[in-house]
């Protein structure tokens, strides 16, 4: 990124630095919670804002912080806020912080709210960081969620627990995939996704680390 | 001013700083919190109690719907009742823990690896005119990772099961955690526990119960990929439908002597 704009910060990483398609980060979660929409979408707000107010912080006291103690500061100020969100999705959300179970906790490790704290927010200032958290919490969303709709939608035939494919096993025509509620799907549609991305904007197409080498006449010859 | 920064003091300060403010507001929102959390934890409770007998109506507030449901605490040592306690007040998992509130198992008789069996269990009782409808009974025993916390709902024979679920657990999800599936749930209705001998026939089979099994009344399904959490649930069912758990308290209920 040459030039920093609010705009640019915000929306980025939307399509042209999405965390998940172009960074490859938060693969994890994006696999384990995303067989139910409105799950997902929990899991979707308590990321955006943890990364969000991690940015905020770190990037308030990003002058402050010693060279040599930085990555652990910033653990520290994530692990506090993901532990705040778990508190709250438990006092005012149990049901589903159940069913998230360890995956909030589990926001301490993703690597997106690490890699913006390390990445963004120590050298830039607060307003611009926030917004960059905000950014790359919705590039996050906007895969969960999209992941999310196939995989409820042609999994479970449901979409936020209503039914929109009414399942053979109740009476309707819609015989589910099963494989969409198993973490593998998302594999798949998360890379389909990739794909249809980098066709459309091919600037993201990695360079090839190495070529396939011509075959040999020995291979021919034996096909 | 960064040569300042990096200075062993200031790296020190800035350390304890941060730890302080961070602690402070992590404890803050846990302590604040906690009352909207033991309720949600109450209510769950209730929900699940409910859900497990087949009770639970949509619409109608739980505990309103609680209020048909009787607790009784239940003395395992004698297999009576007891008034010892108030059975709302009591708390199982802390008295598991208690020296003078339950007792070591020893290892033959350990089969759900819970260590310890307390004195006292709070049992929940259904009943109409003619007597039992459903009994709740607690149920706990350790499956890969976690202890499982749970109840098996029994219907008035005290042999056919009504139905067998978990509250709190902390298996793997979607493997472990499946136990949650209300598909597996469905699974446990109607099965017996007890042979006609008198021995705990429950048991949880790899893959699906063969159709044709004679004894397919007392089997289940395994969870796949989830043997470990299968095994540990077949276990704990059990040891609490056992001699260590409530068999001698359902066999004076059945004799009336209770």
């Amino acid at each position: 990124m040459a030039k920093v704009s609010a705009k640019g910060v915000l929306f980025d990483p939307l399509f042209k630095n999405n965390p998940i398609a172009l960074q490859i980060l938060g693969i994890c979660s994006a696999l384990a919670v995303t067989t139910s929409l409105s799950v997902t979408m929990v899991m979707c707000l308590a990321l955006t804002s943890v990364v969000a107010l991690s940015n905020l912080f770190i990037s308030v006291i990003r002058h402050q912080i010693p060279n040599s103690i930085r990555m652990i500061v910033q653990m520290v100020i994530i692990a506090s806020l993901v532990i705040v969100v778990d508190q709250l999705l438990k006092a005012y959300a149990f049901d589903i912080s159940k069913q998230l179970s360890v995956f909030v906790g589990l926001i301490i490790t993703n690597c997106i709210v690490m890699g913006r704290a390390e990445a963004f927010a120590m050298q830039n200032p607060p307003h611009l960081s926030f917004l960059d958290g905000v950014g790359n919490g919705l590039g996050y969303s906007f895969i969960l969620i999209v992941v999310a709709t196939i995989r409820e939608l042609l999994g479970a035939g449901k979409l936020f627990g209503y039914s929109i494919l009414p399942v053979v096993s109740e009476g309707g025509w819609y015989q589910p995939n099963g494989l969409l509620l198993l973490p593998p799907s998302a594999f798949f549609i998360i890379g389909l996704i990739i794909w249809a991305l980098r066709s459309w904007k091919t600037e993201q197409v990695e360079a090839k680390d190495y070529m396939m080498a011509p075959q040999s006449r020995a291979v021919k010859e034996a096909m | 001013m960064s040569s300042n920064r990096e200075s062993v003091s200031r790296t020190i300060i800035v350390a304890l700083l941060v730890c302080l403010v961070c602690s402070i507001v992590v404890s803050v929102a846990a302590v604040s919190l906690k009352p909207v959390q033991v309720t949600n934890q109450l209510l769950d409770k209730q929900r699940n109690i409910l859900l497990i007998a087949g009770l639970l109506e949509e619409g109608s507030s739980i505990p309103e719907q609680f209020e048909k449901i009787t607790p009784r605490l239940v003395d395992l040592r004698t297999g009576e009742f007891s008034d010892a306690m108030d059975p709302l007040a009591y708390n199982q998992q802390d008295a598991a823990r208690d020296q003078n509130l339950s007792r070591a198992l020893e290892a033959h008789e350990d089969v759900a690896s819970i260590r310890r069996r307390e004195h006292y269990a709070t049992v929940y009782m259904v009943e109409n005119e003619e007597g039992i409808e459903t009994i709740i009974l607690p149920i706990h025993g350790y499956g890969l990772w976690s202890t499982l916390y749970g109840f098996i709902a029994l219907e008035g024979d005290l042999n056919t099961i009504r139905g067998l679920g978990f509250y709190q657990h902390g298996e793997t999800p979607g493997l472990g955690g499946e136990v949650d599936n209300p598909r597996w749930r469905e699974l446990w209705q109607g099965n017996l526990v007890y042979t006609d001998d008198g021995e705990v026939g429950v048991q949880i089979v790899k893959g699906t119960v063969d159709g044709s099994d004679p004894r397919r009344q007392y089997k289940v399904d395994g969870l796949a990929g989830a043997t470990l959490t299968s095994r540990g649930v077949e276990h704990l069912v059990r040891f609490w439908m056992g001699d260590t758990g409530f068999r001698s308290f359902l066999e004076n209920l059945k004799s009336g002597e209770a």
